[in-house]
């Protein structure tokens, strides 16, 4: 047999000009314990500077670290979220460097034997029209090479304190708080695809409780490293480490910015330097921070003062039972069960606190649609203008079901039901106690209502006429009457019924 | 007070009130202001600290049941943190650094009565086998001044050897507790790894340091271990193994006792008093009716050069805290970071320690980790299986425990390797993980004391400290104490 043999390019990939473009990521997640990975001092954030310290966290000569079992357990609820084995023996190792923020001269992380590894995880992904609107979502694979536990450095301060153009002052509440840093393999083909799967990673996190992995504050970065090639080379280009990325869209920026830049260096004959390069949110660019030269050799070695970590396989299977439902697991179930779009079950579960009260509304409802329907139209808006997650939602997602069944009954109008809504919100009290304060309770009884239409067609004659000779544009006059006339309460289904009647 | 009495006795004295904790603490103080002059053993006395102290004891002892070290004084080697006097670890580098709390040992002596003097000198960050590399000069051997007392807990063994406490803590990562132990003519035990706490113990080797005893006798020490050893919830090192009643343990018995006979490690390099005294301990032994085997220890002959190995890489981490940012030394006007932290180190460490800085940075750095660290810690194992192999046959090993007496001050301060070949016997132990005590038994042609070392499996202190016990009840004479201060 011969054949001629073309390579086949999928046609998914960020083309650039012939460019393809390479992105492995590193997330550095903080995990959600009360104390620290190492010793007993809290976690809480904000207090006053050094105010979370002890001898261990400061780096007092003689002082030991003591593993946290928490930082464990919630090290395993995000490996398993994310795919991950959990390694039974894991090592903990030095990584050598000196900083001030540093306080032992060196960070307890792991190395060659990490927490967990070999992950895989199906993510959704789009691509994006020009305004970054996705297109069409679609699943893709996403190696995770590994989850590690390690301890975060304290924080250097270089504003709003005295002479900070002579000083700089450190506080080290932040220093050995539990981190898990997730590696992935070099997967992302477009900023997009990195993006996506952030988003992805942050709320499966949150989802399992393992962090609340808000990067505003701080408790999730990501270091993007950023290559590209010529389409169809086997190898890797020179890859760039971006850094100082307080959003999931800025970081998508700095990578279409850093390809753009690799791009066009390449084209005009230049070379790529490996290097770590920080990007300027105000500027809209990368800068290099440090060259492959500068790059430390962190010298890591087995952590003598900590035991291999053992993890059992009943402690394993422990976690595993104990983990919720995961967030794509429950979009499909929606889309399924309650006959949701891909859409609507997304947004449904972007949350778990928001699947649940969801679910929990659907029981109290009886139906699926509306109940998705209203909290993505009504309470969600309702919830983001107060600041508020679902969970803490002043309207209890079995009031909001029996809210909605108020209306299926035609007992209220939908109009009704949503300033009910609003005031249920505000005030925190039940849809009943509104409807009957308010004197809401929408009128269906064809009697009563055929009395008010009798009334509002013999005040105005000359419009029946004009209808009756054909103007039926003058129908929504007679509605608006009628409703007004009732006071709103006549059921719009039942006025238009026997309007239609009796004009006829 | 210059006492040749067992700490037990000490306590009996002052729980019956024949005298109490405070006068026994103010003559310790005495003693020690006294001779620090010519020995220089101790960085700090704290004579205020310490009368208080005993006087909480005596008021305590009115009402309480009387503690096992209840007005025993003691001294502190100068890496184990005290709250409220100095840690310098001999280092210009922490100066007088008051660390904010106490290691987990000194909380345990303070639980058990114990009244602490002050803190003794040694070799900066307790390298070194002569105490020569203290920033705060060398301690005199009290046996002869102008010797040195080893290394590196000298004056912890020299303020024993002395008489000035009977009782003090060293730190042992090499041999820095026995072989010093040895060169005053002192008892000095290095328990098992885990056996005690290092929380509060400054880390020179993390994976080899140990909290040790010093003591005239060892059923003092045997005491000592008792309140110290154990689990601490603060140290993920220590092991949770049941603590035995050491003190009982000293039964005297010794027949059926199997001790091994390391005939290679009696070869080159052995001064020959050394040689003498100790093959007159094995004598010793079997004239009292324990079985003398012979053992072989193939990969001992590396024990130096793995030691060196590991001990400077772990150090090279240890020491990175010591930058100038929190506490400490700091090199001032330095223009930015980076010469603040060279300068600050530069001034603050003395050459040994620079040495050891640079050696253990080089076997950590990429290229070289699988070559000498990652081998060095294969060696480690095999050495361990050595260990195991031979403690099959026997209860425990015999050998010296320095291969010479003391020597000169100076002497061999221009030779590093001479001065690792000191350690040549003792880090063996370190490398292993398992207990090692040393015992005087007689002193040189020179009048200088030799001691031997008993070494066990893990967990075997009980064993080793009969052993120890047995010899000194056989020959009183090795508690010689030296003529100066007898």
């Amino acid at each position: 047999m011969l054949y001629f043999r073309l390579k086949i390019f999928p046609l998914e990939l960020n083309m650039k000009n012939g460019w393809e473009t390479v992105i492995g990521l590193e997330i550095h997640a903080q995990l959600s314990t009360e104390s620290k990975i190492f010793c007993g001092c809290s976690t809480h954030f904000g207090d006053e500077p050094n105010s979370n310290t002890c001898p261990v966290c400061l780096g007092l000569p003689g002082a030991l670290p003591v593993l946290n079992r928490r930082a464990v357990e919630l090290g395993a609820r995000a490996a398993l979220a994310l795919g991950l084995q959990i390694n039974e023996r894991s090592i903990f190792a030095r990584k050598n460097y000196f900083y001030p923020d540093l306080p032992k001269g060196y960070q307890i992380s792991q190395y060659d034997q990490p927490f967990s590894a070999n992950g895989e995880l199906e993510i959704m992904t789009a691509r994006r029209d020009e305004a970054g609107h996705p297109l069409e979502w679609a699943p893709k694979r996403i190696r995770i090479t590994r989850l590690h536990l390690e301890e975060d450095a304290g924080k250097n301060v270089h504003e709003g304190l005295p002479d900070v153009d002579r000083f700089s002052y450190i506080d080290l509440n932040r220093a050995g708080t539990p981190l898990a840093e997730i590696v992935t393999e070099p997967e992302f083909r477009s900023s997009w695809e990195a993006h996506d799967y952030v988003n992805h990673v942050r709320r499966v996190l949150r989802w399992v409780g393992a962090s609340e992995a808000d990067m505003e504050k701080g408790n999730l970065r990501c270091e993007p490293n950023v290559s590209v090639r010529r389409i169809g080379n086997e190898t890797f280009g020179t890859k760039v480490e971006l850094k100082n990325l307080n959003s999931v869209r800025f970081m998508q920026r700095a990578i279409e910015f850093e390809i753009e830049r690799q791009i066009t260096l390449l084209e005009s004959g230049g070379k790529v330097n490996q290097e770590t390069r920080l990007w300027d949110e105000r500027a809209q660019e990368t800068r290099v921070m440090r060259s492959k030269e500068e790059a430390h050799d962190y010298r890591y070695f087995p952590e003598p003062d900590l035991a291999p970590l053992e993890v059992s396989v009943e402690f394993i299977d422990g976690v595993k039972a104990s983990m919720p439902e995961l967030p794509e697991e429950r979009r499909q179930r929606f889309v399924q069960q309650y006959d949701l779009s891909f859409s609507d079950a997304s947004q449904l579960t972007s949350e778990r606190t928001l699947a649940d009260y969801y679910e929990s509304a659907v029981e109290a409802s009886g139906n699926a649609r509306t109940a998705a329907n209203w909290i993505r139209s009504e309470l969600l808006r309702e919830l983001e203008s107060s600041g508020l997650a679902a969970s803490a939602s002043p309207i209890p997602p079995q009031e909001l079901g029996k809210l909605l069944r108020l209306v299926d009954e035609d007992k209220i109008s939908g109009k009704q039901g949503k300033d009910v809504l609003v005031e249920m919100f505000k005030t925190g009290r039940t849809a009943a106690a509104i409807v009957e304060e308010q004197g809401l309770a929408q009128v269906s009884d064809t009697g009563e209502i055929d009395g008010v239409i009798d009334e509002v067609l013999a005040a105005n004659p000359g419009q029946v006429t004009s209808y009756r000779s054909g103007k039926e544009t003058l129908f929504g006059f007679f509605v608006g009457q009628v409703m007004k006339a009732s006071k709103g309460k006549a059921n719009p289904r039942v006025v238009n019924e026997r309007l239609k009647a009796k004009l006829s | 007070m210059i006492t040749s009495e067992t700490i037990t006795q000490t306590r009996d004295r002052i729980v019956t009130g024949e005298t109490n904790a405070r006068s026994v603490a103010e003559s310790a103080v005495g003693a020690a202001e006294k001779l620090n002059g010519s020995l220089n053993a101790f960085l700090e006395i704290d004579r205020q600290g310490a009368v208080t102290r005993a006087s909480e004891v005596d008021a305590q002892l009115k009402n309480d049941a009387a503690p096992v070290l209840a007005g025993v004084p003691i001294a502190i080697k100068d890496n184990i943190c005290v709250r409220g006097l100095q840690t310098s670890c001999g280092s210009k580098i922490l100066g007088d650094y008051h660390p904010p709390y106490n290691a987990t040992v000194i909380d345990r002596l303070l639980a058990a009565g114990a009244v602490i003097i002050g803190k003794t000198n040694c070799d900066e960050f307790a390298m070194g086998s002569s105490n020569e590399n203290s920033a705060f000069g060398t301690v005199k051997n009290p046996w002869d001044t102008a010797r040195v007392p080893g290394g590196s807990s000298g004056g912890s063994a020299a303020a024993v050897a002395a008489g000035i406490v009977p009782v003090a803590l060293g730190s042992d990562t090499g041999g820095s507790v026995r072989q010093p132990a040895s060169l005053c003519g002192v008892v000095g035990l290095k328990p098992t790894y885990g056996r005690n706490s290092r929380y509060g113990l400054v880390a020179f080797a993390s994976s080899l340091d140990q909290i040790g005893i010093f003591a005239r006798n060892v059923s003092d020490v045997a005491t000592v271990l008792g309140v110290i050893a154990g689990r601490d919830p603060h140290d993920a090192t220590t092991a949770d193994v049941p603590v035995p009643d050491y003190v009982a343990a000293l039964n005297g018995e010794i027949k059926g006792s199997r001790i091994g006979f390391p005939r290679a490690l009696f070869g080159r390099g052995l001064d020959a008093d050394v040689r003498a005294s100790v093959e007159g301990a094995v004598q010793t032994y079997r004239d009292l009716g324990a079985e003398i085997v012979e053992v072989d220890l193939p990969h001992a002959k590396y024990a130096i050069a793995v030691y060196y190995i590991i001990a400077t890489a772990e150090a090279s981490s240890n020491l990175a805290r010591f930058d100038g940012v929190r506490y400490g030394f700091r090199a001032e006007e330095a223009p930015e970071l980076r010469s603040m932290y060279r300068r600050t180190r530069e001034e603050g460490f003395g050459p040994e320690v620079k040495r050891r800085i640079m050696l253990g940075t080089y076997v950590l750095s990429a290229g070289y980790y699988e070559a000498y660290y990652h081998k060095a810690q294969q060696v480690r194992t095999l050495l361990k299986d050595d260990f195991r192999r031979a403690f099959a046959v026997c209860d425990a090993i015999i050998t010296p425990t320095s291969p010479t007496t003391a020597f000169m001050i100076g002497e061999k301060v221009n030779d590093p390797l001479a001065m690792y070949l000191n350690d040549i016997y003792t880090v063996t132990a370190n490398l292993a993980g398992i207990p090692g005590l040393s015992v005087p038994c007689g002193l040189s042609s020179a009048g200088l004391p030799v001691g031997f070392q008993l070494l066990g499996p893990y967990w075997s202190e009980p064993a080793l400290l009969r052993l120890g016990d047995v010899y000194q009840q056989a020959r009183p004479s090795s508690l010689a104490r030296p003529p100066v201060y007898a």
